[in-house]
């Protein structure tokens, strides 16, 4: 369970709000981190601190592939994002970093930016001062892969394990 | 009962028969497409699972196209790691930045087949589409993982049908049609959806235009598109002279999450407004915006005949003074053919800037907007600072707006050029 504190967008936050593409060229997450939706506007990086939440509309990380737009919230502090729902290719990269992708409807519409939440990923509970939100569990194998840290992880353990190149 | 495509692949390439929609499954592609200056991640995740020798050099496929020729001792040092790590793994099918856009290369170079499962570092893998293949954009972790396991995860889409009829009236494009269909579908209309293009409009398109509306399919959320590979697609197969394939066909009376289905015969020219891709309207209502850049390139409208439309409008014209008009074939390929047919110096006589194949202004690379400047683009993106600049504007359109723009320095109706 972790404990933070809201931060919230609206619709549509593209790869290019997160993480615009002149950073694409870093290559060192810490660094990535301090551009963290910086296609806001240049102080909004100085904005995400340790533990807090994303709450955010529909289509979520939509845009490029960018892995970067997961790595970059990660390193900033980032505990997960609560979106009405997510582009495809975000939600696996998120997924792929074992970092936390939560779709909940109901929260978005009733969390407030600034709001302290709490967040139980694991047992699919969103706890606010007054209010309880619940959302299903993504499946086994992606719970796996998030649970083992990422898909690095996961994939090292199963070459460790089986010996074969083969995963999932 | 009978399959999409997507379940026929799926099937195919992960050797279970039935695989019911929503499963996850572990699947080896056919091709793994590697491309821009972000790649150098990704290697350092392959060095971290501890796995000396890609799974296969020969389906690897190696492509610099995003920040081209480099532009800073940052991108040239990941170029630099990009060759030394292709030369050690003796991948062969590697492009360096003389190549152009990974999705036209991928297409051009036969690497993308009809009947194939082919991943991409980058969103517009969906672009395979156009040929007969499925085909979707990876992260850099995933391109990790295939790399050293040839294995990913992958889930089963639903599928969405698009039929599109009617005879594009003059001045109306593919991009046209893109822009129309992503507006009623919406940006998120088709996430995590395989979607499947029927229909005599799409039947008459060649490649170059099934192709936009493949690239243009992730800009509604899909994961996948698909064309089915017919006579038109074998023509343009055996001129680029690729080697044989097996198409693969989704059975009739597959069953489909939705169907949509357009009468184009009206269509007029359409152009998404900033700064979301769905946020469409006829050329009509934002004619007279001015323009300070006209983009033409990128892997949605960068090909021969996107080029030879605008140089047909530029010819014997200039652009408008207070317009730079960047031209950027979407390949070598594209750039030779472009100049071998004088279009190249049809766009040098009217004053537009020809630069090298690649992405380009497409997402900033160059072509970089200033503070309150608007472009007119045949890309694909119109996010908030896409062109590097939040503070400015872009809108995308066909070719031959673009174009018409240039020359009028406002936006403006290509009806009236052509």
């Amino acid at each position: 369970m972790i404990e933070g504190r809201v931060i919230k967008l609206g619709d549509s936050i593209n790869t290019d709000i997160i993480y615009p593409g002149r950073f694409l060229p870093i290559t060192d997450p810490e660094e990535m981190a301090k551009h963290a939706f910086q296609g806001i506007s240049d102080d909004f990086p100085a904005k995400l601190e340790k533990n807090c939440f994303i709450v955010a509309g529909a289509n979520f990380g939509c845009g490029s592939s960018r892995e970067q737009a997961v790595t970059c919230l990660r390193y900033a502090g980032v505990a997960g994002v609560i979106a009405k729902g997510f582009s495809r290719i975000f939600f696996r990269n998120a997924i792929n970093q074992g970092f936390p992708v939560i779709t909940c409807a109901n929260a978005v519409n009733k969390i407030s930016d600034g709001e302290i939440i709490t967040v139980d990923f694991a047992g699919g509970k969103i706890t606010t001062v007054n209010e309880e939100f619940t959302f299903p569990s993504l499946p086994p194998f992606i719970m796996g892969i998030i649970e083992s840290g990422g898909l690095i992880n996961y994939t090292k353990i199963a070459l460790k394990k089986h010996g074969e190149k083969r995963i999932g | 009962m009978g399959k999409t495509f997507a379940e026929k692949i799926f099937a195919i390439k992960s050797g279970k028969e039935d695989i019911s929609v929503g499963e996850i499954v572990s699947i080896s592609p056919d091709v793994l497409l590697c491309s821009a200056a972000t790649f150098a991640i990704a290697i350092e995740q392959f060095r971290e699972l501890g796995v000396k020798k890609v799974w296969d050099p020969d389906r690897i496929v190696v492509i610099l196209d995003h920040f081209i020729p480099a532009p800073t001792m940052q991108v040239a040092n990941n170029h630099k790691l990009i060759r030394e790590f292709v030369k050690e793994q003796g991948i062969k099918n590697f492009y360096d930045i003389r190549e152009g856009v990974c999705h036209q290369v991928m297409v051009e170079k036969c690497h993308a087949l009809p009947g194939m499962l082919i991943l991409g570092k980058d969103s517009h893998t969906t672009s395979y589409g156009a040929i007969g293949a499925f085909s979707s954009g990876i992260g850099t972790t995933e391109t990790a993982v295939v790399l050293a396991t040839g294995r990913l995860w992958l889930r089963l889409p639903e599928s969405v049908k698009i039929v599109v009829n009617g005879k594009l009236p003059k001045g109306i494009f593919a991009k046209d049609v893109a822009l129309k269909i992503i507006h009623d579908l919406t940006s998120d209309g088709c996430t995590y959806k395989a979607v499947e293009f029927y229909g005599e409009t799409i039947g008459k398109m060649s490649i170059s235009e099934r192709f936009t509306l493949a690239n243009m399919s992730v800009e509604m959320g899909a994961k996948a598109s698909f064309t089915a590979c017919d006579d038109v697609t074998k023509a343009y197969l055996q001129a680029h002279g690729c080697p044989r394939y097996k198409p693969v066909f989704p059975d009739q009376g597959a069953s489909y999450e939705r169907v949509y289905e357009f009468d184009v015969s009206s269509l007029e020219p359409m152009v998404s407004c900033p700064h979301q891709v769905d946020n469409v309207k006829s050329v009509t209502e934002v004619v007279g915006l001015e323009v300070n850049q006209a983009f033409l390139g990128s892997c949605t409208n960068g090909r021969v005949d996107d080029l030879e439309i605008a140089a047909r409008i530029l010819e014997g014209k200039k652009v408008h003074p207070n317009v730079r008009l960047l031209v950027v074939p979407a390949s070598r390929g594209v750039y030779l053919e472009a100049l071998e047919r004088g279009h190249i110096r049809t766009f040098l006589e009217a004053d537009a800037v020809v630069a090298n194949p690649g992405c380009s202004a497409c997402f900033g690379a160059n072509g970089v907007l200033a503070d309150g400047e608007r472009c007119i683009s045949s890309s694909n993106r119109n996010f908030m600072g896409r062109m590097g600049n939040a503070k400015s504007e872009v809108f995308l359109a066909s070719p031959a707006t673009v174009a018409a723009s240039a020359i009028k320095g406002k936006i403006a109706d290509p009806r009236n050029f052509l």
